[in-house]
């Protein structure tokens, strides 16, 4: 076990989990008072031993799922070559069968069902570099987990009979057909695991921490899931950035609660009063590129601007693809923020001619329409891959924005390696900026929003 | 105090209390009371961490130490205080003593006020300290609460390092509004509190609201699991679920249907456009017509 202990937590390292010296000891510590043949009990145990942030989670259980699998392994050949006590049924019945127990939640039945579904239907070979994920993917193909998720719609829906509990319906169908999926693949990791070891296939099956995930590449899962955390994690960026607010610097000797202090004292000045120092919140103007590539880092880069907005003294926020509007209006405390999107997308004017990213024109509008918008206050922030479409770039309209703003930033969310290259004219527009950022992932705008939104003279200088 | 000798007992003890809690958590509390750690429970609000730290007291008959946290928690209100005003009486009391016998005397326990870390630790018998909403305090606060967690003790200057007579049960609470240090959570099983299960959420309800009909106690589970995958601004807490429970028993309603459960949602949802959502993710009634 401690050998296995060591592998799984430079596992959990190497996916990028800090784990300490110290809570690797209190695991191993924490190991004798675990019930072992409980995998629930392991897991709880490490988790809470090694995994100190929820956001780690995710990684950990798919390592946990490589290391502790769900059953003891079984080697493939071994596999093939036991007796199959469901083999003489035909793929239907199977599948009957298969959807009888996930209604009755009878596990022990379901997981020999899905025994005999990967060995029908894995297809799997000794030696095959594929990873598990295939393996599954094919499973599930082949027991038509689309037809399965209709059927089991169709008996919760005939239980209950009312018109209300169609999306409760749904949502149930849903969950059972997902924990097929999960059976089916920790069948399949087992397996796995059982050929090729468990650090092979925990590292194959590695994936980023979700405040590493590229926003520009994620799936739609991985969206999902940074929706979730973007909300707590704008709170904790603003109650850092009040509290930095009101701690960072003490204001001007408070006389009157100086004295008043003193009484307690016999009237020694022991302990001098302060004011609180005197708030400045910066102005925000956004620009962003919401032409197709950029929508989703737009849609981040402005649900975490407004989830902080109490921390800048104004917020406005303008989209463009080749015409800019502006779309303020659209968000607010009690606007739902995906309502929002919706209706920037239908009802804000941004297209001009063709709905492709036109920089030029749109910098060109903001200096006509909304130059207002940008003064000596306000930091300028402006989002897109300064992918032009080989257009006029239109650089002296930005300067003359540049100019008004006291700073002006741009994120890019392209790798750094990409900007100039093809339509991108990052580099016309960068002498302009304070600063251009390469901005891929959370954690990056984080760093990125956080330092915007603090007062000019205590903000690091990029560059 | 009862001695826990498997998961399932902790389980046991906490039900017996009127506290439900699922394996993991039974598990981690259980290590917690086995290696002598602090538990962190971090979730979001109203899922019940405080209430684990209640329960915990009643199930091993404990006596609960409450440091609830706050910004400008210092150690004066954390730790331990000189009693000034009994100080400077005393030495009035006393004027013309030798200066040496009189700083001894005032700084001696009869003149050491005690807070919630320094009681739980000085206590004769076991006690469980809640160190309640540990975010809420700044970062720097935070490395007050080290020694004692790591080594039950605490130094004062002026009486040297008191040792812990007994070793408490400590559980903090986070709402997580912010990351905490490494340094307190290395010291700390993490104990990640998410919402319960429909399973789990069925029976708080039921043994919170055992007038309730079972079936009823299941839709409701049902809808609230549903309502919390809705991206809501605020997701209903369990204790709302028990609140929504307890108003539909009080309204006399044994059968959701699409109105009353539109008519009552304000119990759940504290914003206007999650109650708006809601309704329209679900295919409700709109709650303005129907009350109209």
């Amino acid at each position: 076990m401690k050998d296995t202990l060591t592998a799984f937590v430079a596992e959990l390292r190497a996916a990028g989990i800090p784990v300490s010296m110290v809570e690797t000891l209190d695991a191993a510590e924490a190991l004798p008072h675990t019930d072992l043949s409980d995998r629930e009990h392991l897991r709880a145990t490490l988790g809470a031993t090694l995994v100190k942030n929820p956001r780690h989670y995710r990684a950990f259980d798919v390592a946990f799922d490589v290391f502790f699998g769900s059953r003891s392994p079984v080697s493939v050949d071994d596999a093939m070559g036991q007796a199959r006590p469901l083999a003489d049924r035909s793929d239907d019945a199977l599948r009957d069968a298969i959807l009888d127990a996930l209604e009755s939640g009878d596990a022990d039945m379901l997981r020999r069902l899905v025994q005999e579904s990967v060995d029908r239907f894995g297809g799997m070979q000794a030696g095959r570099p594929v990873g598990g994920r295939y393996y599954t993917y094919r499973v599930m193909r082949q027991l038509d987990a689309d037809d399965l998720l209709r059927r089991l719609l169709a008996a919760l829906t005939t239980l209950d009979g009312e018109s209300d509990s169609d999306r409760i319906a749904r949502a149930e169908a849903g969950a059972l057909v997902d924990r097929l999926r999960r059976h089916v693949d920790d069948e399949v990791t087992a397996r796995l695991v059982a050929e090729r070891g468990a650090e092979q296939v925990a590292a194959s099956r590695r994936v980023a921490l979700l405040e590493d995930i590229d926003l520009m590449h994620a799936t739609r899962d991985e969206i999902d899931e940074i929706e979730r955390v973007i909300g707590p994690l704008a709170r904790k960026l603003a109650t850092r950035l009040s509290h930095r607010r009101r701690h960072g610097r003490k204001g001007r000797l408070d006389v009157r609660r100086t004295i008043r202090r003193s009484l307690a004292h016999g009237g020694v000045l022991l302990e001098p009063q302060f004011k609180p120092p005197r708030t400045s919140k910066p102005e925000m103007v956004v620009l962003c590129d919401v032409s197709g590539s950029m929508a989703t880092f737009a849609r981040f880069t402005l649900q975490l601007t407004y989830a902080i907005a109490t921390e800048f003294s104004k917020v406005r926020t303008f989209a463009f693809i080749d015409g800019l509007d502006e779309i303020t209006g659209f968000f607010g405390p009690e606007t739902d923020f995906s309502d929002a999107v919706l209706r920037m997308t239908s009802e804000a004017d941004l297209v001009r001619r063709d709905g492709h990213s036109d920089y030029g024109r749109s910098f060109e509008e903001m200096v006509s329409r909304h130059l207002d918008a940008v003064t000596p206050r306000t930091t300028l922030v402006i989002t897109g891959d300064a992918r032009n479409n080989y257009r006029p770039t239109g650089a002296q309209h930005l300067q003359t924005l540049a100019n008004r703003a006291r700073a002006t930033f741009w994120l890019n969310p392209e790798p750094e390696r990409f900007w100039d290259t093809g339509d991108s004219v990052m580099s016309v527009y960068e002498p302009m900026c304070d600063a251009v950022d390469q901005v891929r992932t959370l954690r990056q705008l984080e760093a990125f929003v956080e330092s915007a939104a603090l007062p000019a003279s205590r903000r690091r200088m990029a560059g | 105090m009862t001695s826990w000798t498997t998961p399932a007992d902790v389980s046991d003890a906490l039900t017996a209390t009127g506290y439900l809690p699922d394996a993991r958590i039974a598990q981690v509390v259980y290590l917690a009371r086995q290696l002598g750690k602090p538990v962190l429970a971090e979730g979001p609000a109203g899922v019940g961490k405080t209430a684990l730290a209640l329960s915990l007291a009643e199930a091993t008959g404990r006596r609960l130490v409450r440091l609830q946290c706050y910004e400008g928690l210092d150690e004066a209100k954390a730790l331990y205080e000189w009693d000034y005003h009994k100080q400077l009486l005393r030495l009035q009391a006393d004027e013309g003593a030798p200066w040496d016998e009189l700083a001894d005397d005032i700084f001696s326990e009869p003149f050491l006020l005690t807070r919630p870390l320094l009681e739980a630790i000085r206590s004769p018998e076991p006690v469980v300290l809640l160190i309640d909403e540990v975010d809420r305090v700044e970062l720097e606060t935070e490395a007050l609460l080290l020694e004692v967690l790591d080594t039950f003790q605490v130094t004062i200057p002026e009486l040297g390092t008191i040792e812990a007579v007994s070793t408490p049960l400590v559980v903090l609470t986070s709402n997580n509004t912010r990351e905490l240090s490494e340094a307190l959570k290395r010291r700390c099983l993490y104990l990640h509190v998410p919402y319960p299960s429909i399973e789990r959420e069925r029976a708080i309800v039921e043994s919170r609201v055992p007038e309730l009909d079972e079936d009823m106690a299941d839709r409701i589970a049902r809808m609230v699991a549903t309502i919390r995958t809705v991206n809501v601004r605020k997701a209903p807490s369990v204790s709302e679920t028990i609140d929504w429970a307890r108003t539909l028993l009080a309204l006399g309603i044994t059968e959701l249907s699409d109105d009353e459960a539109s008519d009552t949602l304000h119990v759940l949802l504290k914003y206007q456009s999650d109650i708006d959502k809601v309704a329209k993710e679900l295919s409700l009634p709109d709650p303005a017509d129907s009350s109209s």
